[in-house]
């Protein structure tokens, strides 16, 4: 190598960390941001007639069916515009968030969707009113049967957690991306960065395994 | 009491129910037969407030049903429902489904709510079934659940829709004994059948439903036995 670059050290693995840390924090806000408001919202639709329904869902279709990238650049570009550019945490997070209950929404709609309508008039006729039954009998069971697809939602919101990197925020790619360039090392390098991506989404996904078979109840 | 009092239901341009009328008393069982379409479970299901009628007035113990002013979910605490379908809560062991209502809608403290969940569950023959989930049990076992879970809330009549017709011929057997014993011990109860037997057996009452209203009422044993009507006799011959 020449003196241009310098080769991968111990000294980056504070950078390393940074970029592992930050793909966590925003991963973990989108997830819980994004499923929180998915609730929400697919309650909402599972609740609503057509009319209400066609509103929401052509808004959430263009959420799902825009490349994420291209909305974090049209998003931070035009609040940038505006006169107050956000940190891009903050602008990532807002992005990744919606893109993600776009996502958890249709999730749990279909979730609530399948608990029966005669399994709701049973708990009522128990003389639960109409929120302890949503409470106690429709979003357990309407969860439970979601649970996998939430999981697969999640899992996919942490690789697509990397495409922030392009409005500057320094998580695990875009750090990976600096030491590249100055280290000229790719291969091992992005062999290590998908190793942590790995390392964060298997438990995860083995985790989902474990409580699925827990809950084939 | 209930009294149904000339009630009229409409789904639509649909009428189902034609002007019905029905007073069932304190400990009575008043079976309900008739041919699939005349309107039995839409009864159950305005007695219950679960539908709302067009005309005509339902009083249980003299509260107006369907009166603007009636709580309807403190009144279906009186009225225990099992369907056609047991509806467990695959979530929850059978003591939890049967603890559920008991807690939750009478605020009965956990212990308490537990313990009369138990003695339903005996009850009803599930006594060793307390921690198993309910998708684990057959479906007489479920259906059994269903009723011991409507007992927990201690109610005062019992409304039952075809709660055998969903059952393996094996298992009928099971769930009728335990309306049987029901009857017995003195629940009132309206029971939507087509388990002939068991209507003129159990029941002290039969209703025939045709088209939304009531063609013929009687002494059990007389309406099956001895229908006076044409149409009970066409309906009889037919199921038999
Ligand atoms: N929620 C509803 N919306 C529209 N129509 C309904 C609804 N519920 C019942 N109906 C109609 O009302 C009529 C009476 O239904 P109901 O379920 O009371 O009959 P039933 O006597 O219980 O019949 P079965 O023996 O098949 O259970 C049927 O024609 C049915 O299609
Ligand atoms: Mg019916």
């Amino acid at each position: 190598m020449n003196s241009l670059f310098t080769p991968l050290s111990w000294s980056d693995s504070g950078l390393i960390l940074t970029g592992v840390w930050n793909t966590i924090i925003i991963s973990v806000v989108a997830i819980v941001v994004g499923t929180l408001l998915g609730l929400i919202v697919g309650f909402l639709r599972a609740e609503s007639n057509k009319a209400v329904n066609i509103l929401f869902g052509s808004v959430l279709d263009v959420l799902r069916s825009v490349p994420l990238i291209i909305q974090l650049i049209l998003f931070s570009t035009f609040v940038g515009a505006m006169g107050n550019p956000l940190a891009p945490f903050v602008a990532g997070s807002i992005v990744l968030s919606l893109y993600t209950m776009a996502f958890m929404s249709e999730v749990f709609r279909s979730g609530f969707e399948s608990v029966s309508p005669s399994m709701q008039t049973a708990a009522r006729s128990l003389g639960m009113t109409k929120w302890q039954t949503i409470y106690h009998v429709r979003l357990p069971i309407g969860l439970r049967a979601v649970f996998p697809s939430w999981l697969g939602v999640s899992l996919s919101v942490i690789k697509d957690s990397a495409l922030v990197s392009v409005i500057g925020y320094m998580e695990l790619l875009r750090t990976s991306e600096q030491l590249i360039s100055r280290t000229q090392q790719p291969l091992e390098i992005l062999i290590g960065v998908g190793i942590f991506y790995f390392i964060i989404s298997y438990p995860l996904s083995h985790y989902g395994r474990y409580v699925e078979r827990k809950m084939a109840i | 009491m209930i009294s149904v009092q000339n009630v009229h239901k409409s789904f639509g341009d649909l009428e189902v129910l034609k002007g019905v009328s029905l007073d069932v008393k304190k400990g009575e069982v008043v079976s309900v037969i008739g041919g699939s379409g005349s309107g039995k479970s839409t009864l159950l299901y305005c007695i219950n407030a679960i539908e709302p009628i067009n005309k005509g007035k339902i009083l249980v113990d003299d509260v107006d049903v369907h009166a603007k002013e009636t709580n309807k979910d403190k009144l279906r605490q009186k009225l225990g429902m099992v369907f056609q379908q047991w509806n467990s809560f695959p979530h929850m062991t059978v003591l939890e489904n049967a603890a559920l209502a008991p807690r939750i809608v009478k605020k009965m403290s956990k212990e308490e709510a537990i313990e009369i969940a138990k003695k339903e569950l005996e009850h009803v023959g599930l006594g060793d079934k307390f921690d198993v989930y309910p998708t684990k049990m057959s479906g007489g076992q479920q259906q059994r659940l269903a009723i011991a879970r409507a007992l927990a809330m201690k109610p005062d009549y019992m409304l039952l829709d075809e709660v055998t017709s969903a059952l393996d011929p094996e298992l009928v057997g099971e769930v009728l004994d335990t309306l049987r014993l029901l009857a017995e011990e003195g629940m009132t109860m309206i029971c939507v059948t087509h388990e002939m037997g068991f209507a003129r057996d159990v029941s002290d009452r039969v209703a025939y439903f045709h088209e939304g209203v009531i063609a013929e009422i009687g002494e059990a044993r007389q309406v099956i036995t001895d229908p006076q009507n044409p149409l009970t006799q066409k309906f009889l011959s037919k199921v038999r």
